[in-house]
C-alpha cells in the first residue's frame, strides 16, 4: 500500500500542543527568562546570564536545603517502603477483612495535603494537642516548635502517615497477582516464610515496588505544604526544604531572578534522579527477561 | 514409597455442610497402590483438583483419613509428606537460574552442597536440560518450565508420589505428546507412584494404567482403560470415555427381552426386577452394525439413517429410532445403506443398567 501524505493531519495534534504550550511550556520558559535576567522593580530587566546559577550553586543556603531534602526523601523511603510492604504482607487477601482494610488504608491518601498539615500541627502540640499533650503528661521533653529533632520526627511521622498506603495498596495489588500455585509449590518444595518472601513475593511485587518507590520519591523530594503548615521551616531553618526555601527565596524575599534559576536547578535534580533510576530498572528487567 | 491409603474421606469447602450436595468431595475409599500410574478424569469442576490437594496435603479433608503406608498423614503439612506436585500453570522461581530451581526443594531441606549438585546433575540428565542448568528460568518457554517444575519434584530422592494437575494446559500440541512419553518414560524407569489429573480421555488412557472417573464430587469408577470402555458401570463413565461415547436408550426389560423404540431385541442374559426404574441400555457404537432393511435377525431394530460423518478411517452414523438418535461406527469399507435399514446389537456388548448404573444380569 502507498503511505499517504497528509498535513492537516498535525490540526488533530493542535488542541493538545496548545494545552501543553499554555500549562507546561511557556511557564517554564518564563522561569527560564528570569533565571537569566536582574531587576529592580519598574518591570526594567536586564542580562545576567549564568550568574544566579553560579550563585545558586554555590550558596550555603542551597546546600542545606538540598542537604536536608535528601536526608527527609531517604528517611521517608526507609521507612515507608519496608513498612508498606509488611503491612501488605499482613492484610487479609479475600473476604470482607480484604475490603475494610483497603478502605482504611485508602482514607489517609483521600486528605488534602494542607489539612493532614493541620491535623499534625495540633495533634502534635504540647498544650491542647492529644500526641504532644500524652507526650508531655509522660515526661518526654518534646516540642516541635522548639526542637529540632523533634520537629524532624513530626514531619517524618506526619508523611508516613500521610503515604505509607500508597506503598501499600501497590504492593497489595502485586500480591494479589501471584497464583495460588505458586504458594503451593512453595509448600511443596519445603520452602520457609522468608524464602517465599524472597523468592516468590519480592519478584513479582518488583515491578510495583519500583513505580511505588518513584513516586514516593519524587513527592517527598518535593513536598511542600505540609511541613510548611507544621513546622513553617523551622525551628530556625530545620524543616526548610527546597520547596519551603524556594518559596522564602521567590514570594518572601522576592528575590525573581535566584529563585527561577533555583527552581530550574531543583527541576533537573528531580528528573535526573528519576531518568536515572527509570533507566537502571528498565535495564534490569530486560536484563531479567533475557 | 509407599502406598496411599484414601481411608473414607470426603470434603466439604462449607464450614457445615449440610446436604450431599455441599460437598465438593463425596465419600470415598480407595488404596492407590505403590507404584501406580493413575489418571483421574472428570469434567472441570467435578472434585479432582480437591481430591488432588488432600492428598499431597494442601488441603486436609472434612472427613476421613489419608495414610501413606502405615502412617496416618492426614494433619501432616505438606512440606512433610514427600508429595512433588506438578501444576497447571508452570510455577518456577523467576529470579533463579535453572539449577538453582532445581536446588531449591533440597536446599530447603538442608541438604549438604556437595549431594545437591550431585543430584541435579543427575536429574537434569533425566529430563535432557542439562545444558541450560545455568539459564534463567524466567526466560524459558512454557513446556520447559513446566519441566523444570517436574524437576523440583523429581530431585527429591524420597518422594512418595508426584501429582500432576492437568499439567499440559498450557503446552502446544505437538510438545504435549513428547512430555506424556517423557513422563511414561520416566515412570517406567522409577516407578513413582503418579497420579494425573485432567479433563482430557486421551491424556488420560494413554498415561495410567488405571483411570478413575469422577463426576460432580463422586467417584463413579475405578479400572483399567478396558474396563472403562467395556463395562462402564455408570451411565457418566460410559458417555465421558470414548469417542463418540456410548449410546444410551430407554427400554423395557422383561426377562432377556428388551423393548425399545417399539421392537424388541433379545439380550444375551435375563434381568429380573426391572420395573419401576429408569432402564436403560447401553452400547458402545462401535459395537452396532448396520444392515439391510430387510436383514433377518432378533437383535436387531429397523431404523433410518440420518447422517453420515467421514473421519478417515471409520464413519460416525446417526440413525433414528422411533425418535431416539443412535450413532454407530462404520470401519472403512463397509457400506452403509441409505434411508431404512435395520441395526443389529451385538448381545455380549449390550450393557443395561437401572437409574444410571450398571446391572449385570442372570444368565
Amino acid at each position: 500500500m502507498q503511505k499517504q501524505t497528509n498535513q492537516k493531519a498535525w490540526f488533530l495534534v493542535l488542541p493538545v500542543f496548545l494545552l501543553v504550550a499554555f500549562s507546561a511550556i511557556i511557564p517554564l520558559m518564563t522561569v527560564v527568562n528570569y533565571s537569566v535576567q536582574d531587576s529592580f522593580g519598574n518591570n526594567e530587566f536586564y542580562w545576567v546570564g549564568t550568574e544566579w546559577f553560579v550563585e545558586i550553586l554555590n550558596s550555603e543556603r542551597f546546600h542545606s536545603a538540598l542537604g536536608r531534602q535528601l536526608m527527609f526523601s531517604g528517611l521517608v523511603l526507609a521507612i515507608e517502603v519496608p513498612l508498606g510492604i509488611f503491612i501488605a504482607l499482613s492484610m487479609p487477601k479475600k473476604g470482607w477483612g480484604a475490603s475494610v482494610c483497603l478502605v482504611l488504608m485508602a482514607l489517609p491518601l483521600l486528605i488534602p495535603w494542607n489539612v493532614v498539615g493541620t491535623i499534625w500541627q495540633i495533634f502534635a502540640r504540647e498544650d491542647i494537642g492529644l500526641l504532644g499533650h500524652t507526650l508531655a503528661a509522660l515526661g518526654v521533653d518534646y516540642n516541635y516548635t522548639q526542637d529540632a529533632l523533634a520537629a524532624w520526627i513530626t514531619v517524618v511521622v506526619m508523611d508516613v502517615w500521610h503515604w505509607t498506603s500508597l506503598v501499600v495498596l501497590l504492593c497489595y495489588a502485586g500480591l494479589s497477582s501471584i497464583p495460588d500455585a505458586f504458594y503451593q509449590a512453595a509448600k511443596i518444595d519445603g520452602a520457609s516464610r522468608w524464602a517465599v518472601f524472597r523468592y516468590i513475593q519480592l519478584p513479582k511485587m518488583k515491578r510495583v515496588l519500583m513505580i511505588a518507590v518513584l513516586l514516593r520519591f519524587m513527592d517527598s523530594f518535593m513536598i511542600y505544604t505540609e511541613p510548611f503548615v507544621v513546622t513553617g521551616g523551622g525551628p530556625g531553618n530545620a524543616t526548610t526544604f527546597l520547596s519551603i526555601d524556594l518559596v522564602k527565596m521567590a514570594i518572601g524575599q522576592f528575590d525573581v531572578g535566584p529563585a527561577a534559576a533555583f527552581s530550574l536547578v531543583y527541576f533537573l535534580i528531580v528528573l535526573l534522579v528519576s531518568w536515572v533510576f527509570y533507566t537502571v530498572v528498565t535495564a534490569q528487567d530486560a536484563e531479567a527477561n533475557k | 514409597m509407599a502406598e496411599i491409603h484414601l481411608k473414607d474421606i470426603s470434603h466439604a469447602y462449607l464450614p457445615e455442610p449440610k446436604g450431599p450436595e455441599d460437598y465438593a468431595l463425596k465419600a470415598l475409599d480407595h488404596v492407590w497402590q505403590d507404584g501406580g500410574a493413575y489418571a483421574l478424569l472428570g469434567p472441570s469442576g467435578c472434585g479432582k483438583t480437591t481430591l488432588l490437594n488432600i492428598i499431597s496435603g494442601l488441603l486436609t479433608p472434612s472427613e476421613g483419613a489419608v495414610k501413606f503406608g502405615k502412617q496416618d498423614v492426614t494433619n501432616l503439612d505438606t512440606a512433610h509428606r514427600n508429595i512433588a506436585q506438578v501444576f497447571q500453570f508452570p510455577v518456577i522461581y523467576d529470579t533463579m537460574t535453572v539449577r538453582q530451581n532445581l536446588a531449591f526443594p533440597l536446599r530447603n531441606r538442608g541438604v549438604s552442597a556437595g549431594d545437591i549438585d550431585a543430584r541435579v546433575l543427575e536429574v537434569a540428565a533425566l529430563l535432557g536440560i542439562t545444558d541450560r542448568l545455568d539459564e534463567k528460568a524466567s526466560g524459558l518457554t512454557a513446556d520447559a518450565k513446566q519441566i523444570i517444575s517436574l524437576g523440583r519434584g523429581l530431585v527429591r530422592q524420597d518422594v512418595n508420589a508426584i501429582l500432576f494437575d492437568e499439567p499440559l494446559t498450557v503446552i502446544d500440541p505437538h510438545l504435549k505428546w513428547q512430555l506424556r512419553s517423557k513422563l511414561k518414560a520416566l515412570h517406567r524407569e522409577f516407578g513413582f507412584t503418579m497420579i494425573y489429573v485432567t479433563h482430557d480421555q486421551t491424556e488420560a488412557l494413554t498415561f495410567a494404567d488405571k483411570v478413575v472417573v469422577m463426576n460432580d464430587g463422586e467417584v463413579l469408577q475405578i479400572g483399567t482403560p478396558e474396563e472403562l470402555f467395556e463395562r462402564p458401570i455408570h451411565t457418566f463413565v460410559g458417555y465421558f470415555i470414548g469417542s463418540p461415547g456410548m449410546n444410551f436408550l430407554a427400554a423395557k426389560i422383561v426377562g432377556n427381552q428388551a423393548t425399545l423404540a417399539g421392537q424388541s431385541i433379545t439380550l444375551a442374559t435375563s434381568y429380573a426386577d426391572m420395573q419401576n426404574s429408569k432402564i436403560e441400555l447401553g452400547i458402545r457404537p462401535e459395537f452396532l452394525s448396520l444392515h439391510a432393511p430387510d436383514h433377518k435377525t432378533d437383535t436387531g431394530i429397523s431404523v433410518t439413517v440420518q447422517t453420515v460423518e467421514d473421519l478417515g478411517r471409520h464413519r460416525v452414523v446417526k440413525v433414528d429410532a422411533a425418535g431416539s438418535l443412535i450413532t454407530v461406527l462404520v470401519r472403512e469399507g463397509e457400506d452403509v445403506p441409505t434411508g431404512d435399514a435395520t441395526l443389529v446389537f451385538d448381545p455380549a456388548r449390550t450393557l443395561v443398567y437401572r437409574d444410571s448404573r450398571l446391572v449385570e444380569g442372570a444368565s
